[in-house]
């Protein structure tokens, strides 16, 4: 991709109006992310929390960016790395929590119709394999999701786990070794 | 290419975002005609969040909440006979941005019944720290949502009208437009009546409040403050609560 990326038309569409612009950053990349953050966080709950966070977060940087700065960005990796970022924060926030804590926060705005939703994702998609990707060591994960569930370039995945590219394929080889292995387990 | 049934399973993990996660993140305007002309409206998925008047609304909404800001297809529910009649039944409010202080001092405002004013101390009182009249003006002066919040009815004690968010002149002809006979209020604090009570009922009132509009003049008396109505064996009316740091 990388040469095709210079005519991005989120990054037209952000250099036009930033808010008419994050509606196509939007539309273009919302799978993207919330599958990213579904398949890393294991919890549809999660994964909206992740995925609006993440889109906020991008919005208020842009808002302070100069536009030689959004014309130079490419708006797909850059995304993913403030998930990457959201993913890591929340995680380790969380770790620092005791379990009770978190079954006693807040619940609003969780519509209680997503459990449904949720539940019949699980069994679309193989309820199973998504619960083994949560088996995976954190940086294993990350790159099997990114590569084979959402299906970012390798280049690119280095560029948003900030690794090298060789890293990036042994991580990504060992988690597919691993999850072949869970899978044989069972 | 590959058939791998591993590689298979993980592509088909990959899913669309849900239809309603674009509603938490960006909020969605409109504008709205009202007394004073046309408005835009800013809401989120919890209610409405931003009411402004004039130029700047977007920036200004940017710098306040820094969240996206996407064309609504329709006023949100309510809105529109809120701004018609100042009833807020069916109308949801964001305010999640307050502080805990700001939001009692809307939930006061939001009290005082249309075509009616109270002084700020009222408010200050009826937030629950009766000293923070300063704080409750800062508080109104920030108010998100003018004319659904009415800060427009919380004017000086002294029979000036005060500050507004959208200017004094905007707020001078929203009360008018609800009726508050503002020369008679002036008038009254010329003289210092600040409080109006009936000797056929043994009730106080503010000026504004329905009971003391329906007082005749021959039963109508005026008092500086409430403590001189007190000791004349008046009573605080019920529907206006004169005097609420006392009766708590």
């Amino acid at each position: 991709m990388g040469d095709i990326d210079c005519l991005d038309p989120v990054r037209e569409a952000l250099l036009d109006d930033l808010d008419t612009g994050f509606a196509a950053l939007y539309d273009a990349h919302r799978g993207l992310v919330f599958s990213t953050a579904l398949r890393l966080s294991g919890s549809w709950a999660d994964a909206e929390d992740y995925t609006a966070e993440a889109f906020l977060r991008a919005y208020r940087a842009l808002s302070g960016y100069p536009p030689e700065r959004i014309a130079e960005l490419q708006p797909r990796a850059w995304l993913m790395t403030i998930l990457m970022n959201v993913w890591r924060n929340c995680a380790r926030a969380k770790s620092r929590r005791p379990p009770t804590d978190l079954r006693e926060e807040p619940v609003d705005g969780v519509d209680p119709g997503q459990d449904v939703e949720a539940d019949a994702v699980r069994r679309e998609t193989g309820d199973e394999l998504a619960e083994l990707l949560g088996r995976l060591p954190p940086e294993q994960r990350a790159a099997v999701v990114l590569r084979h569930v959402v299906d970012l370039p390798i280049s690119e995945i280095a560029a948003v786990l900030k690794i090298p590219q060789g890293t990036v394929k042994s991580h990504v080889s060992r988690g597919l070794k691993r999850l072949r292995a869970l899978g044989g387990v069972r | 290419m590959t058939q791998d049934p591993l590689l298979t399973g993980l592509a088909a993990l990959a899913v669309d975002a849900p239809e309603s996660l674009l509603e938490r993140i960006a909020a969605r305007w409109v504008r709205v005609p009202a007394p004073i002309g046309e408005l835009s409206v800013a809401s989120t998925d919890q209610g409405v969040a931003y009411v402004h008047h004039g130029e700047g609304f977007a920036e200004a909404f940017r710098k306040r909440f820094g969240r996206p800001l996407l064309p609504a297809t329709r006023p949100p529910a309510g809105l529109l006979p809120a701004l018609r009649t100042g009833r807020l039944a069916g109308l949801r409010l964001d305010l999640r941005g307050l502080s805990p202080f700001q939001r009692s001092v809307l939930d006061a405002v939001r009290e005082i019944p249309r075509g009616e004013v109270r002084p700020y101390s009222w408010v200050a009182a009826r937030a629950g720290r009766p000293k923070a009249v300063r704080a409750v003006g800062a508080a109104l002066a920030s108010n998100p949502v003018p004319l659904l919040v009415p800060c427009h009815r919380v004017t000086r004690s002294d029979g000036m009208t005060g500050g507004y968010v959208f200017g004094t002149p905007a707020k001078e002809r929203l009360l008018l437009g609800e009726g508050v006979d503002l020369d008679r209020v002036r008038a009254l604090a010329g003289e210092r009546v600040f409080y109006l009570a009936s000797d056929t009922t043994g009730v106080v009132c503010f000026p504004t409040c329905h009971n003391a509009r329906r007082i005749t003049p021959a039963h109508r008396h005026g008092f500086r403050d409430l403590a001189q109505a007190r000791a004349a064996g008046y009573r605080p009316c019920r529907t206006c609560r004169p005097g609420q740091e006392a009766v708590r």
